[in-house]
């Protein structure tokens, strides 16, 4: 029953080769943009949840300055408020499980010939663990090495790159701000961060050291922020206001009066940066469908001309024992086919144009199979959808009327 | 009681609803048919002839009266018994050849078996007879619109029998066709009457083709006003 009806379907498609093939590009047009858009949405925040993970979990940043004020901010970490001690005493809290002081400044770091500026950051051995950062060659630097301000390096892939280029950099001395410092491990790659840095392009040191022997201090003692990370998800809330009332304490502040420091939630802002990419996704999938639906009614639209022109062989088929039924699948399968070879090209064009956008713009794209399979059904649904209404006119036509028709 | 007939029709109405108001157009029409009859339909145009091979075919239903076939009161069975009646004990053959123009003389005569899912060799097979029988073997491949209008109603004839039935209606089967192809044509549903006992009941407006019949019927205004032998004086008033 169904392979003479493919037959027929495909006869009655061929007999108007464009008309098929426009009716399929709607098809195409549609599911090629859905996939494409989901490719492309999906990429992203494949690279928002990649540099998410490389953030490290839990995480609070502490940071100099007071919050704001009745809406005015003033100047984050313009004065360092915050201490070495502050950041010791955090760390003795019990929601917290690892703190890290920063001391970030850019330098100029040489090797040989080769030279490159990059991120400096002083800290102590807990960075590595609040940040979640393993070490692909040598070992880290130690708390002794930060007691007695030691000139120890660890390196990030694209400074090793910079500089080493194939060489193994651990044991070797570089010079950062002309001071010479032993190159002790390299960093693990971590990729970009949310807000699209290169976390590799970066040097690791004791904050000792850097305090004072790379940047120097006006202020002696302090740091630029502290990296504080909570020992489960549950605590962040309980880690968030022991660190305020810890701080508020040890700064002196009287009840009422603002803080002179700010405790942001990293997870909570990679949160919402995760949310806006998934939400992103779904809206350029939305506005794909829109295309999907226009293709849709194309469907309908072509396959209501054939109903009216094949009115005639309608009413042949019927006259010789077509029922409701048969008439009505005979149509309802062409739809299909319409839409599901539609829907097969579309996914190649869709593909493609996901390949090409990630070769030649260095875009990141995510296709998955769920999201293929995905455009496949809805593909058919559509058919089946659009189809269905001219499909049941066929049936329903009378068969004397149809027969008399020109 | 007598054995019922083939076809019993009684106190047939069929109208149209128009806009004009209602069209009667068969008005208490009744009639018997035995089966292995050979039955010509004449009458002026407009009388109602088509509409009542369309009742007759299952392919309308009369306003009032009741039309039994085969024992099977048509007007009670639903619209699946009725493509089924059409399928299995009815077949047509009408003025136009009415062929799917896109499919070939093979796949023309096997459609009304694909509806009765009946297997892709049995309908090659049986198709293939049936061309066979009306001489037209070995077109199978040909498209419709390649051949004569005369052959073109023996492929419709061979589609009308590849599914057995015992009632053929022809609707001014050779209205489109010449003299020569005609008496051709005629020929053929003569032979299946005689040799194979198949129902026959055919509308003409021609004289000559009513002779092929043995009984005559003639309509005047939805209305049967001769029923009986094939005389020349009745058919003879037929033209306008
Ligand atoms: N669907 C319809 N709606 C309204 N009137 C109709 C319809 N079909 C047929 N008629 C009318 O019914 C009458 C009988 O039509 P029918 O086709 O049965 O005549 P006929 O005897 O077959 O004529 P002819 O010899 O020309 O084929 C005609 O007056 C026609 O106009
Ligand atoms: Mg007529």
């Amino acid at each position: 029953m169904i392979a003479p009806m493919l037959r027929e379907a495909w006869y009655a498609m061929r007999a108007n080769r464009l008309r098929t093939f426009l009716t399929m590009l709607g098809m195409m047009i549609g599911v090629g943009a859905v996939v494409l858009m989901t490719a492309i949405g999906q990429g992203a925040q494949f690279v928002v949840d990649q540099s998410i993970a490389s953030m490290g979990s839990n995480l609070f940043i502490v940071l100099s300055g007071s919050t704001t004020s009745g809406g005015v901010r003033t100047g984050s970490g313009a004065v360092p408020t915050l201490t070495m001690a502050d950041a010791e005493a955090i760390a003795g809290l019990p929601a917290i499980s690892a703190v890290a002081p920063n001391q970030p400044g850019t330098a100029q770091v040489v090797y040989g010939p080769n030279n490159w500026s990059t991120r400096v950051t002083g800290t102590t051995p807990s960075y590595l663990e609040v940040r979640d950062w393993s070490l692909s060659a040598g070992y880290p630097f130690t708390d002794s090495d930060v007691r007695f301000a030691t000139r120890v390096a660890l390196l990030g892939q694209t400074v090793v790159r910079n500089l080493f280029g194939d060489e193994d950099p651990v044991g070797k001395t570089i010079r950062i701000q002309q001071s010479p410092f032993v190159v002790v491990g390299v960093l693990a790659a971590k990729g970009q961060s949310l807000n699209g840095q290169d976390q590799d392009d970066t040097i690791l040191i004791p904050i000792t050291t850097a305090q004072r022997k790379v940047f120097g201090s006006q202020f002696p003692g302090t740091v630029r922020f502290i990296m504080a990370q909570a020992t489960s998800p549950q605590s962040m809330p309980a880690a968030q206001q022991e660190m305020t009332q810890l701080l508020r304490q040890r700064h002196h502040i009287r009840a009422g009066a603002d803080s002179d420091f700010d405790i942001r939630n990293l997870t909570a802002v990679a949160n919402t940066a995760a949310e806006t990419s998934r939400v992103m996704t779904l809206m350029l999938g939305a506005i794909a469908s829109i295309s999907l639906l226009v293709g849709g009614i194309g469907i309908m639209n072509i396959m209501l001309v054939s109903v009216t022109e094949r009115t005639r062989e309608i009413g042949i088929r019927v006259a010789i024992g077509a029922r409701e039924r048969d008439i009505r699948l005979q149509f309802l399968l062409e739809a299909i086919i319409i839409s599901v070879s539609g829907c097969f090209i579309g996914v190649l064009i869709g593909v493609g144009g996901a390949v090409l956008a990630n070769l030649v713009a260095q875009m990141a794209v995510v296709i998955t199979g769920a999201s293929i399979l995905l455009a496949f059904l809805v593909a058919a649904g559509v058919g089946v959808f659009f189809g269905f209404y001219p499909a049941n006119k066929a049936a329903r036509l009378s068969p004397i009327e149809a027969l008399r028709y020109q | 009681m007598a054995e019922q007939a083939f076809i019993v029709v009684e106190h047939l109405y069929k109208q149209y609803e128009t806009a004009a108001g209602p069209v009667p157009v068969l008005k208490d029409v009744n009639l018997r048919i035995e089966a292995r009859e050979f039955m010509a339909l004449m009458g002026p145009s407009g009388s109602g002839k088509s509409t009542f091979m369309n009742i007759l075919g299952c392919l309308d239903l009369p306003t009032g009266g009741s039309y039994v076939l085969n024992g099977q009161d048509v007007g009670k069975l639903g619209k699946d018994r009725l493509a089924h009646l059409r399928n299995e004990v009815i077949g047509f053959v009408f003025q136009g050849f009415n062929l799917l123009p896109r499919a070939n003389l093979l796949d023309n005569v096997a459609l009304p078996l694909v509806y009765c899912r009946v297997a892709k060799d049995e309908r090659v097979r049986r198709a293939g007879e049936m061309l066979e029988k009306v001489g037209l073997g070995g077109y199978g491949n040909s498209m419709p619109n390649r051949i004569s209008g005369g052959q073109q109603q023996r492929v419709a004839i061979a589609r009308a029998l590849v599914n057995r039935p015992r009632l053929i209606l022809a609707d001014e089967p050779t209205g489109n066709l010449d003299t020569k192809t005609s008496a051709e044509i005629m020929n053929i549903f003569a032979r299946l009457n005689a040799e194979e006992g198949i129902t026959i009941v055919l509308v003409t407006h021609e004289p000559d083709i009513a002779a092929y019949a043995k009984r005559l019927v003639r309509f005047v205004d939805g209305r049967v006003t001769h029923d009986g032998a094939v005389l020349r004086e009745v058919m003879m008033d037929e033209q306008p």
